[in-house]
């Protein structure tokens, strides 16, 4: 499997991290090199094998649906880079 | 008396209690050894406030006499850690100015054991690298040096910071955190000791999420009786967490006799990799007969997928990277990028995540994106996940022939020089070649000081453990650090 630029491009895109199309060669050469180590479990006889879901085997705890929590908007947005009225306030999303 | 930084967990809890020592005067011996190193980028937040009053609030306790062993003992805290009001960013530049609101269950353990914070620790960001280069504090520096030389060599990472701090004694232990070996490596190179235990045993709530099915924290210490001290104020069940363990957390100091007769300790053949340096090959067969004399019975094993662990979980980890990074989007926390004219929401986030991820992560993120996109998921991700399945298996069998313990080294070198392998990425992965099986198959494993190369470096050696028997394999340890007699600490020049 050979990565080329425009598959570099399209991971980037689907990854939300902005690549200048200079660093697009560079970055598809360094996908190539990591996927080619990967490639090595190619080799094993994986057949009738369940893929892991859990390391441990324990079934995960049950609780009541209720609220636990709440009532800390401040603190909610106390990070915020940029709050405005209680809300996140972010770029116009919808036209 | 010793400088108080440098008394281990055990013996300053006993001072204390006899009324020899104040946490105060060991928190301020700690602060004063802080201040002096900072040539080691060891701490990158320090908290000398927070430190003196948790310590008054320490020797309150203890003179009231109900005192738990961890109570009025200086800590440092690895940066992956969220402590609510003091930043924590997990070595990113996505998190600069982040200041959580809530404290770690870890943390808070810890301190409601009366623990004193010192700081925060340097590691690698987002826990991904092996020498603590990728942190956007800079390098944590290694006290350790190679002969005459001064050129600086790593501490290993992901825990880089905590690993030198504790070498250093600029406090008396540290938390760690352990995705494919991130406590069990720095340990090694840095001539302490380190154990990442059972997955589940410790909470994950309020640590970083780095690849949430490989992650797990540990205590990095100066001796073994110091890791199962700090171990089992760690260790607990959690509702927040819905993989932590409902198990009882056991006495893990009352373990310790040193008595290892009757036990079976394997060897693996597979962890006898082309190219090994002759002087690890030796620290091992040495080892080997440490724990045989001690009166273990020594088996040869095979663990047949050993060599796909480090493939499996350069698709695993990434894959739970770029999702759990996902949230590093600018709206809620930590850093945004400044706009042009005419920016969307997309541009917002495309921009952010470019400035505010370091180039590793950067990698790491897209390349988990690529296994899990469309086409290619079960061909890498579920190919991987069966793999990961025969890797348990592997540890599985050899544990129900018997085997109690098995014995490899920790590591394929000694700390190598700051700047020599981060050129290939692939090359780096490679330190971690001993140790990811067993986050891999969720086991505990510790790093444990043994001997000194021919340069003067710490070398270890690593034991796996059943899953939950941590107070087992602490008392195998333990033998084989007695027999080890290691006590060498580096020449202090920062």
């Amino acid at each position: 499997m050979s990565i080329d630029t425009d598959t570099a491009a399209r991971v980037a895109k689907l990854a939300r991290i902005k690549v200048e199309d200079d660093a697009l060669p560079a970055l598809a050469q360094e996908f190539n090199n990591i996927l080619g180590f990967i490639e090595q479990l190619n080799e094993v006889d994986v057949d009738g094998v369940e893929p892991m879901v859990s390391v441990t085997p324990m079934r995960l705890k049950r609780r009541k649906d209720g609220v636990t929590d709440g009532d800390q908007q401040d603190k909610v947005l106390a990070n915020a880079p940029d709050s405005r009225e209680g809300f996140f306030a972010v770029p116009k999303v919808v036209e | 008396m010793t400088e108080l930084n440098t008394l281990k967990i055990s013996e300053a809890r006993d001072a204390l209690r006899k009324g020899d020592v104040t946490s105060v005067e060991l928190t301020q011996a700690c602060l004063t050894a802080i201040e002096g190193a900072d040539a080691l980028g060891a701490f990158v937040h320090k908290t000398p406030e927070i430190a003196m009053e948790q310590a008054q609030a320490a020797d309150a306790r203890i003179k009231a006499g109900d005192a738990p062993d961890m109570c009025g003992i200086p800590m440092g805290i690895k940066d992956l850690f969220c402590t609510k009001g003091v930043p924590s960013q997990a070595a990113s530049g996505i998190l600069n100015g982040f200041k959580p609101e809530y404290e770690s269950t870890i943390t808070s353990q810890l301190f409601d054991a009366g623990t004193v914070m010192l700081g925060k620790l340097n590691m690698d960001e987002f826990a991904m690298g092996s020498s603590n280069e990728t942190s956007v504090y800079g390098n944590a520096v290694n006290p350790w040096r190679a002969g005459n030389s001064d050129a600086a060599l790593t501490p290993g990472g992901s825990s880089g910071g905590s690993a030198s701090a504790v070498s250093s004694d600029l406090c008396l232990a540290a938390t760690g955190t352990d995705t494919g070996g991130s406590i069990r490596q720095p340990a090694a190179f840095t001539g302490i000791t380190g154990i990442k235990p059972t997955y589940g045993r410790c909470s994950r709530w309020g640590i970083v999420a780095f690849a949430s099915s490989l992650d797990q924290a540990g205590p990095m210490t100066k001796d073994v009786r110091d890791a199962a001290i700090l171990l089992e104020a760690m260790c607990g069940h959690d509702p927040k967490d819905s993989t932590s363990a409902d198990l009882a957390v056991p006495n893990f100091e009352a373990m310790l006799t040193g008595d290892i007769r009757g036990k079976t300790i394997g060897i693996p053949k597979e962890y006898r990799m082309d190219g090994m340096p002759d002087e690890i090959e030796a620290l091992w067969a040495e080892g080997r007969a440490m724990l045989e004399d001690a009166g273990a019975k020594i088996v040869d094993i095979s663990l047949p997928h050993t060599k796909y662990a480090l493939p499996a979980y350069y698709v695993i980890a990434p894959a739970e990277a770029s999702s759990n990074l996902a949230r590093y989007d600018g709206v809620r926390y930590g850093h945004r990028a400044t706009l042009a004219q005419g920016d969307g929401i997309t541009e917002m986030y495309e921009k952010t995540r470019a400035e505010g991820f370091g180039a590793e992560v950067q990698r790491r993120v897209m390349v988990g994106t690529y296994v899990l996109s469309a086409g290619f998921y079960d061909a890498y991700y579920n190919r991987a996940r069966k793999v990961r399945t025969l890797i348990k298996k592997d540890f599985e069998d050899v544990f129900a022939e018997g085997v109690d313990a098995i014995l490899t080294p920790a590591t394929p070198s000694a700390a190598f020089e700051l700047g020599k392998e981060v050129s290939d990425p692939v090359e780096m992965y490679l330190n971690d070649v001993f140790t990811v099986t067993v986050n891999l198959a969720g086991l505990p494993g510790i790093a444990v000081p043994t001997g000194l190369d021919k340069q003067g470096l710490p070398l270890g050696l690593q034991l796996i453990g059943r899953p939950w028997e941590e107070g087992d394999l602490l008392n195998t340890a333990y033998a084989l650090e007695n027999a080890a007699g290691f006590v060498a600490k580096p020449a202090k020049w920062w």
